[in-house]
């Protein structure tokens, strides 16, 4: 990036973007796989996860999310998107995935976008494209 | 004691016939300012008389579950008895500077917020204990949120019945194809709580969903 360049992102608040392989949290529980991105989120990183959480653990990341708003400094909380794969998809396709995922132990074709919420201002979302929105 | 061992006979054989009928604990879930108190306070007043809970344009205005017991609902000749359970909308964060728009200060703004965190941990516990869920969306937003995703998703690892709500249909912007088209999978019905604008449907969809509660 030219120095003009970082000085224009010069108003954005630092952060990193990091990529994290499902092979990271395959073998974790539900408990550490919850800290594990709310420790990378509160060091002001955005998480791109290959695959997704279950619905189970998603309600419980914004449970502790919540939980620790008030209690860490300047944090409000997080963005969150999931990119899937099955969503317009037949049920061939769906039985094909389910085979790919017993194999590979999750839906591994999926993303999930984290973000702190004091950076990332809106994961924008629709069936075609995803918009993240940062805080200035 | 012909008849006592025909009715044991057809209690072992038919026991759902026999189970002590509860009423059916109907939740509303969503994202704050969808309008859930709005239209849970509708059918209270239509049935009771009495409402669940206030109403604000300022988000959060519901940060603990509340109750109505013993909702009875009539339709169209049937009868059904419902606990309604109104839940503070579920949202992956809570700033209290948000509130300040509102002309609020800052240490009710940042109590506000406060409380909002802990209902919303309330109503993630609360998922748990629901019969029936409907789950409001405001029909102007974009529905493609994660965390009406997320709820759903739980609800149906749960397999409790889902029917979606596309409230504020009374709204130019309001677009319930566009909530039809996100969930295809689930009933969807486009209403006006404030109004009261398409409650029959509303109605007839509970009735139909109260069915498949286990």
């Amino acid at each position: 990036m030219t120095k003009e360049g970082r000085r224009h992102l010069g108003e954005i608040k630092g952060f990193a973007i990091q990529f994290i392989p499902y092979s990271e949290i395959k073998s974790l529980g539900a408990d550490d796989r919850i800290r594990k991105i709310l420790n990378i989120v509160l060091g002001n990183n955005i998480i791109i996860l290959q695959g997704k959480l279950k619905a189970e653990e998603e309600s419980r990341l914004i449970g502790d999310t919540m939980a620790m708003i008030g209690h860490v400094k300047d944090f409000k909380g997080i963005e969150l998107a999931v990119i899937g794969s099955d969503e317009r998809s037949n049920v061939i396709d769906r039985f094909r995935k389910g085979f790919v995922n017993i194999l590979s132990g999750g839906d591994v074709a999926a993303i999930t976008i984290i973000g702190p919420a004091s950076i990332v201002k809106e994961i924008k979302r629709n069936p075609k494209k995803i918009e993240l929105l940062l805080n200035k | 004691m012909a008849k006592k061992t025909i009715t044991s006979i057809l209690r072992r054989l038919m026991p759902a016939l026999f189970k002590n009928k509860k009423d059916i604990k109907l939740g509303f879930y969503g994202p704050p300012n969808a309008g859930k108190t709005s239209l849970a306070n509708r059918i209270c007043k239509d049935f009771t008389g009495e409402e669940i809970g206030s109403v604000s344009k300022i988000p959060h205005e519901t940060r603990n579950v509340q109750f109505k017991e013993k909702v009875e609902i009539s339709y169209k000749g049937k009868k059904m008895t419902f606990k309604m359970i109104d839940t503070p909308g579920i949202t992956t964060k809570v700033d209290y500077e948000d509130f300040l728009k509102y002309k609020m200060n800052k240490q009710d703004a940042k109590n506000r917020a406060k409380e909002a965190t802990q209902g919303i941990i309330e109503s993630i516990k609360w998922l748990d204990d629901m019969d029936l869920v409907v789950i409001v969306l405001d029909a102007t937003e974009n529905p493609y949120n994660q965390v009406n995703i997320t709820i759903i998703g739980n609800l149906v690892a749960r397999k409790i019945p889902v029917l979606i709500v596309a409230n504020k249909s009374d709204l130019n912007k309001a677009d319930v194809k566009k909530i039809q088209d996100a969930f295809p999978e689930y009933p969807v019905v486009g209403l006006s709580a404030k109004y009261g604008k398409n409650l029959d449907e509303f109605y007839d969809a509970i009735f139909k969903l109260s069915k498949k509660v286990k």
